[in-house]
């Protein structure tokens, strides 16, 4: 496992999101109210691409014609097929033991954690140039 | 994007949409501004809310704005360049069902125009299925010889929620149309029928319950056609069902056989088996797609169905229940099955060649 | 040599009314009148043309079915190994469009299908009658009926002027609960609208061989309205519906759910578990296959052992194979549960 810095934190607003290309992998980093989430951008079902979908809430119901709604903008539907994925777990709405996103972990790393050489670290798209300038960022990293 | 080397597709189920501004210029006069004051009106039947907006998929709305399907640029991107398709077909799912005919008939006539100017003249790997004032014989007929020879129109598209069933007499002059010009009849899930409820035992309340009930139009239409004789007085028609999916279909003609079997005293113009009559007449496309929960179960579909010759792989692009053209289908499918469902029988029913 | 024990619960037997006059006995004062004045036929509307798939009679000018001689004599006394029959009257109640007279017509054949039927044969039960197109009326009438021995099923016509899980019938449905009784959904009916989503098919044959698309409906429309969530014991009956066609709808069903449960979100599993709970299908007609292993991979799909429950349909004949018909093709511990021991389950015997 390897960890790679794929943007700051100041680029992802609150309920926003970006794309980000790591290892071969395009990957989906989520801002839930302030905590980062990254999830694969590929849909288990027929590979669409999940992180372009819409965010909403958990929808419940123990009673029809009652919509139970909460978690507001946690939930995400794949924009083909809709079937939803919790963004902080990758588990599906319907079968979240057997059918799940894949889900990376994320950590946020001060800026000037970072100093060359950081243990670890897989260099690009934030290489070292950057560092000297904005030491203050904060960095959003993913390991896979 | 792809990821199958070498196994060139037909997609036989392409939306394009056309706007009722890319439209206007192709309407004469007197159709525009009657479309602009009074517009469609159209029967109850069709407005359940869809899973997603245009009932697309959201990443399909061109950047350069319009709504999904009216981008020929971006439809080339997202779809006809981003896999080996060799020909696509259109199905474009503008109203033409309107309670006034001539209306009916000049919408069809200036979508037809449409097609031919922005979709099939700019881009070779386009076919096109004609649309035609299906509940009027008489227009509809000639809608048909106005294009008939045109070979970049490959079927003639009616939707399967028609005010009676189709194998009902009133639309026979047009399978004759057809028959005569070596075209199939497309007959594409959608539309509304004369206002009656969408089952046949009365409104659904959800979306739910209207997509997952997709293939009752389809059965209905599939009995009518069959037990009406259409096949004997018509033995050249062929019939694509669009949209319909495939494991409802053994099932049926299994039912359908055995009733005709016993009741066939009521029905002397049908005098061959059902299942035959279907086999030798109709074409399926595949989207969309089943999705059993076990692996062999899609082969046991497909055994029991013994169509193989006729399915048509489809991608209902840009709708939601898209499928993917290569995750669609189980990749368990033997290499020459595959073949023939992605390509070689759409080649041989739509007689496609590189223009 | 004794009587071989009884392993055989037909779930389908049927009960036909002769004529209205045979329910004068059982109607108030002011109904008996108002026949007799306006010549009043009761439910005449029918799409079901008698003779076309009841079996003949073999005596002449017999209405077959129409008396409890005759099913003795055709079925109770004629097969040995038969424990119960489940008497179906599909006399269409809901082409009544005057409320009271729907009530009034269901009650009378309810009391004469205990007083002609139950009480002429102890092998004998009974699904009750409703004025389905009324559900307040129709609860009222379960209500009254439910506790009457011999009364095991409320029967609904598979078609309708709505499908039953929607909001409508949620009265029809309650009482149902509230007397834990399973529901039958019957072949047929004639609700006023079409059998079909295209309109009026121009033969009998088209709508016979179409009513397995209305199961379907009916299906989905009970699961999607949540009638399995809000009656957790309710159970259901698809009676004369075919069976082939159930597993491909589940599929299509459980994929669809996956994408769109937001809409209906008390749905909680999988639509298939649902079906495969609380849902049974009655075996003839099966609409089998000609070819023995194919059959067997329909019955592998439906992926149930308890799904199917044994029935004749009398005196229809579907034109079946005797193999499908009397299950020879099944292994035997299967082919006795679909004989007996399901419908013992299913209908608490």
């Amino acid at each position: 496992m390897a960890k790679h810095i794929v943007g700051t934190v100041a680029e992802i607003p609150l309920k926003g999101r970006k794309l980000v290309e790591v290892a071969g992998r395009t990957i989906g980093i989520f801002n839930l109210g302030g905590e980062f989430f990254a999830l694969r951008h590929r849909c288990p079902h027929q590979g669409g691409p999940l992180c372009d979908g819409p965010l909403g809430s958990c929808v419940t119901s123990s009673v029809p014609g009652q919509y139970d709604v909460s978690r507001s903008g946690e939930i995400l539907r794949c924009p083909w097929h809709g079937w939803e994925f919790d963004v902080r777990t990758g588990q599906s709405w319907f079968d979240p033991k057997a059918v799940r996103v894949r889900s990376y972990e994320i950590e946020v790393i001060p800026g000037r954690n970072l100093a060359p050489p950081a243990p670890g670290m897989v260099p690009g798209p934030y290489i070292a140039e950057s560092y000297p300038i904005t030491v203050e960022q904060d960095y959003l990293v993913v390991e896979l | 994007m792809s990821t199958e080397s070498g196994t060139r597709m037909v997609d036989c189920d392409i939306h394009n949409t056309i706007t009722a501004g890319a439209l206007a210029p192709y309407l004469p006069k007197k159709w525009q501004e009657y479309h602009r004051r009074f517009g469609r009106r159209q029967l109850p039947g069709d407005f359940y809310p869809k899973a997603m907006p245009f009932a697309s998929r959201t990443d399909s709305w061109p950047p350069a704005g319009g709504p999904p399907g009216s981008d020929l640029n971006f439809l080339r991107r997202q779809l006809l360049d981003s896999w080996p398709i060799d020909f696509g077909i259109l199905n474009t799912l503008i109203t033409i069902r309107n309670q006034e005919r001539d209306y009916d008939a000049a919408m069809a006539m200036a979508a037809n125009a449409c097609q031919i100017a922005e979709w099939l003249e700019p881009e070779p790997r386009l076919r096109a299925s004609l649309l035609v004032p299906f509940e009027d014989a008489p227009l509809a007929v000639a809608e048909i010889e106005r294009h008939g020879a045109d070979r970049r129109f490959v079927q003639v598209l009616i939707p399967s929620r028609t005010s009676q069933p189709l194998g009902q007499r009133k639309y026979w002059p047009i399978f004759a149309a057809a028959a005569a010009h070596g075209l199939p009849i497309g007959i594409h899930f959608g539309g509304w029928s004369g206002g009656y409820p969408i089952s046949g035992a009365g409104w659904p309340s959800y979306y739910l319950e209207y997509h997952t009930g997709m293939s009752q139009t389809f059965q209905a239409q599939l009995i009518s056609l069959i037990c009406e004789g259409v096949f004997e007085d018509f033995p050249d028609l062929k019939v694509v069902f669009i949209e319909g999916g495939l494991g409802w279909i053994a099932p049926l003609l299994w039912r359908l056989d055995r009733s005709w079997r016993q009741l066939r005293a009521e029905t002397p113009r049908l005098s061959q088996l059902p299942s035959e009559c279907f086999r030798r007449h109709f074409w399926l496309t595949t989207q969309p797609v089943e999705e059993p929960p076990q692996p062999g179960q899609f082969s046991t579909m497909l055994d029991h169905l013994g169509m193989n010759g006729h399915l048509l792989a489809s991608t209902d692009y840009p709708h939601w229940d898209f499928d993917h053209p290569d995750h669609a289908l189980p990749s368990s499918l033997p290499a020459d099955v595959r073949r023939a469902i992605r390509h070689d029988n759409a080649c041989a029913l739509y007689r496609l060649e590189s223009t | 040599m004794s009587a071989p024990r009884p392993n055989q619960i037909d779930c389908d037997v049927h009960a036909v009314l002769p004529s209205i006059e045979a329910l004068l006995p059982y109607l108030p004062a002011y109904w008996r009148e108002q026949i007799a004045q306006t010549g009043f036929k009761g439910p005449q509307d029918r799409w079901y043309p008698i003779r076309a798939v009841a079996a003949a009679s073999r005596i002449k000018d017999e209405i077959p079915a129409s008396k409890v001689e005759y099913l003795k004599r055709d079925v109770l006394d004629a097969r040995r190994e038969l424990e119960f029959a489940i008497l179906n009257c599909d006399c269409a109640v809901e082409t009544l469009h005057n409320p009271d007279a729907a009530a009034a017509i269901a009650s009378a054949l309810n009391e004469w299908l205990a007083a002609e039927w139950l009480a002429c044969d102890s092998r004998l039960r009974a699904s009750i009658v409703v004025p389905s197109q009324f559900p307040d009326l129709a609860a009222a009438e379960i209500d009254r009926m439910a506790g009457r021995p011999g009364f095991v099923q409320v029967l609904l016509p598979v078609r309708s002027e709505a499908p039953y899980g929607s909001r409508n019938f949620r009265a029809l449905f309650g009482a149902v609960a509230r007397h834990g009784l399973p529901v039958g959904l019957h072949f047929g009916g004639a609700p006023g609208n079409p059998p079909t989503p295209i309109g009026w098919p121009s033969f009998y044959l088209e709508e016979y061989a179409g009513m397995s698309s209305v199961f379907q409906t009916q299906l989905i429309s009970i699961v999607s309205g949540g009638l399995f969530d809000l009656f957790p014991d309710l159970r259901l009956v698809l009676i004369e519906g075919g069976v082939a066609w159930l597993p491909p709808m589940l599929w299509r069903f459980d994929k669809n759910w996956k994408g769109l449960r937001r809409e209906i979100p008390w749905v909680r599993r999988l639509p298939s578990e649902y079906i495969r709970e609380h849902v049974r299908l009655t075996t003839a007609p099966f609409d089998a296959p000609g070819d023995a292993r194919q059959l067997s991979e329909v019955v592998a799909t439906l992926g149930s052992d308890d799904i199917l429950l044994y029935a004749s349909d009398y005196p229809h004949a579907h034109g079946e194979d005797r193999s499908v018909t009397e299950l020879e093709f099944l292994p035997a511990a299967l082919a006795a549960r679909i004989k007996s021991e399901n419908a013992r389950t299913i209908y608490r015997f």
